[in-house]
């Protein structure tokens, strides 16, 4: 019989974050590189290219230039893709290959602390790609402040949520090159039909239904309204939800890691 | 009897289940202060499922379990404490230096930076790496990785250190330099629970062997006296045996192993069988030698091939 409650949590999971923060420092430029440059091709691209076909969408009453639009929605995949692919691959890789998490186990650390300080990792690194990613969409005047700035704590929210279904992969798939699945079936349409490039009321409306289980559409809307300085307390649902989605998945990641590892 | 506050662990009815399938059944041992305990065993006999219990990675099945005093299911935090482990598998942290592995493993023990440092420092002069400190360790060879592996085991001054196979894979040099290293703690009174199946590697380190297989302990004892109880002291093979000498040795009633292609006697003190044995049968096909462990181990383990 496994042993499902308690959690064996304490404070220990930071040593867990803080090993992953020495890594991360070790190629710190490389990770720095990415938020910093991604933005720019996307909206060159987008900004550039598209909004010549495309003009103007309109967004609750205001009109709104397509790379005005599609700004916060790159934060909002920032978001998603970091903690996302944190919590598969590279946990992944630390759990399967490197033996990472056998060797902490053998110290007075716990496996619920192990995967907690794995997804506040994940979390954190949402939070670091969002930061500098909002820096650079700044320099283009898209962002409004101080509301822009609610944006930090939402990335690290989103990353819990993210991070969380991502490790419940990790704890459930065989094999490194599974995660395609997920991917396939849950990331990439949440990228395109969260309201992220077009407004999801043009769609069939079991569609719009659909998009708004994704926790992507949340955190796309609440991203867009702090960006254009739009505050009101229906965004509250959003954060509820983001809340209610972590609160589901980071007590699964726990007992999937440890149906997997434990023996 | 030893004395129960001597016990660094004690384990009663130890068991562990997978599912049907029983890889340790209800085992009891004991390991004193300043001990180096051996677990011998074929593949598959239960020899890890037993010492991952015994760092609380593993829930046991059944029975209980003491470290340290200390009973495993409600102290496990405790217990790792004052634990150093060398699993079987290398799990260096590729994505750090050497210096950096020993001081990330610090932390987990709440070793302060800067004690942490001192530490590490003194670990890789003993284990002689420290010229290697700021390397990546995917570019050490096997056998310095294992040393890695062994002082990373000892930075937080462990009482105990368990050792799962500790010198699998690697070359007879390295494989000494572990001895070295291993033979150094325990003079300085570490107690240390390792599992093996090199009989080299038991005879010279261990103070007590106990030989498991099919999740049971079969034996237990120093090794010597396990040698002298279970395989004699001097032993003749005889390599091709004649049918006539097949049955001769049948007929004496000696301790022996019929194999196809040879036969093993195994003697007594004082026994003068071989001698007359050897006068009226063996040309050159015969070999006497000293018991070893290895007879002890193939004779209680059989000679079937595992896994």
């Amino acid at each position: 019989m496994t042993k499902v409650l308690p959690f064996n949590l304490s404070w220990r999971f930071v040593r867990v974050w803080q090993r992953n923060l020495i890594v991360y420092r070790r190629i710190w430029l490389v990770n720095f590189f990415v938020p910093l440059l991604e933005p720019l091709l996307y909206l060159a691209a987008f900004g550039i290219g598209l909004s010549a076909l495309i003009g103007t969408v309109s967004f609750e009453g205001r009109e709104l230039s397509y790379t005005a639009f599609i700004a916060p929605a790159l934060l909002a995949i920032t978001i998603m893709y970091n903690a996302f692919f944190e919590n598969t691959y590279a946990s992944f890789v630390r759990m399967y290959y490197q033996k990472t998490f056998d060797a902490m186990l053998a110290t007075p650390l716990s496996l619920d602390e192990v995967i907690t300080g794995e997804i506040i990792w994940g979390a954190t690194k949402s939070l670091i790609a969002t930061a500098i990613m909002l820096a650079v969409i700044s320099l283009f005047g898209l962002v409004r402040y101080p509301h822009g700035l609610l944006i930090l704590p939402l990335a690290f929210l989103g990353g819990i949520a993210f991070g969380s279904v991502g490790m419940v992969f990790t704890g459930t798939l065989p094999s490194i090159d599974m995660f395609n699945l997920p991917i396939f079936l849950f990331i990439s349409p949440m990228f395109l039909f969260s309201g992220t490039f077009f407004p999801i009321d043009g769609l069939p409306v079991w569609v719009q239904h659909l998009a708004i289980a994704f926790p992507l559409t949340h955190l796309v809307t609440l991203t867009r309204h702090l960006c254009l300085g739009m505050f009101g307390t229906h965004l509250l649902w959003g954060v509820g939800y983001l809340f209610l989605f972590s609160l589901v998945f980071y007590p699964l990641a726990l007992l999937t890691m440890r149906k997997r590892l434990i023996h | 009897m030893p004395n129960p506050a001597h016990y660094i662990v004690e384990a009663r009815n130890l068991n562990k289940q997978f599912g049907e399938f029983v890889a340790v059944r209800n085992i009891s041992f004991h390991l004193l202060r300043g001990e180096c305990l051996g677990l011998l065993g074929p593949n598959g006999a239960g020899k890890t499922s037993t010492i991952r219990m015994l760092y609380g990675f593993s829930p046991m099945t059944g029975g209980t379990l003491k470290v340290f005093g200390i009973d495993m299911r409600t102290g496990w935090r405790a217990i790792r404490f004052g634990i150093g482990v060398c699993q079987q598998e290398n799990n260096l942290d590729p994505d750090l230096t050497v210096l950096q592995n020993l001081e990330v493993f610090a932390r987990y023990f709440d070793i302060p930076t800067k004690s942490a440092r001192e530490k590490a420092d003194r670990l890789l002069r003993f284990i002689a790496l420290e010229n290697r400190k700021n390397d990546k360790v995917t570019t050490l060879s096997g056998g310095m990785m294992r040393r890695v592996v062994l002082a990373r085991a000892l930075i937080n001054d462990p009482e105990l250190l368990i050792l799962d196979e500790p010198t699998t894979g690697l070359d007879p040099q390295s494989r000494h330099q572990v001895w070295e290293r291993l033979e150094e703690l325990r003079s300085r009174g570490l107690s240390i629970l390792l599992t093996t199946h090199n009989m080299d590697e038991a005879e010279r380190l261990c103070d007590r062997l106990i030989i498991m297989d099919h999740g049971r302990i079969l034996v237990q004892g120093k090794p010597s006296q396990l040698i002298r109880e279970y395989a004699g002291r001097d032993v003749v093979e005889v390599v091709e045996p004649s049918p006539e000498f097949r049955s001769h040795v049948k007929s004496l009633n000696l301790m022996h192993d019929n194999l196809d292609h040879r036969i093993i006697i195994y003697g007594q003190e004082g026994d003068r069988t071989f001698e007359k044995m050897t006068g009226e049968y063996c040309r050159d096909n015969c070999i006497r030698r000293m018991a070893t462990l290895e007879d002890v181990f193939l004779r209680l383990t059989g000679r079937e091939l595992r896994e």
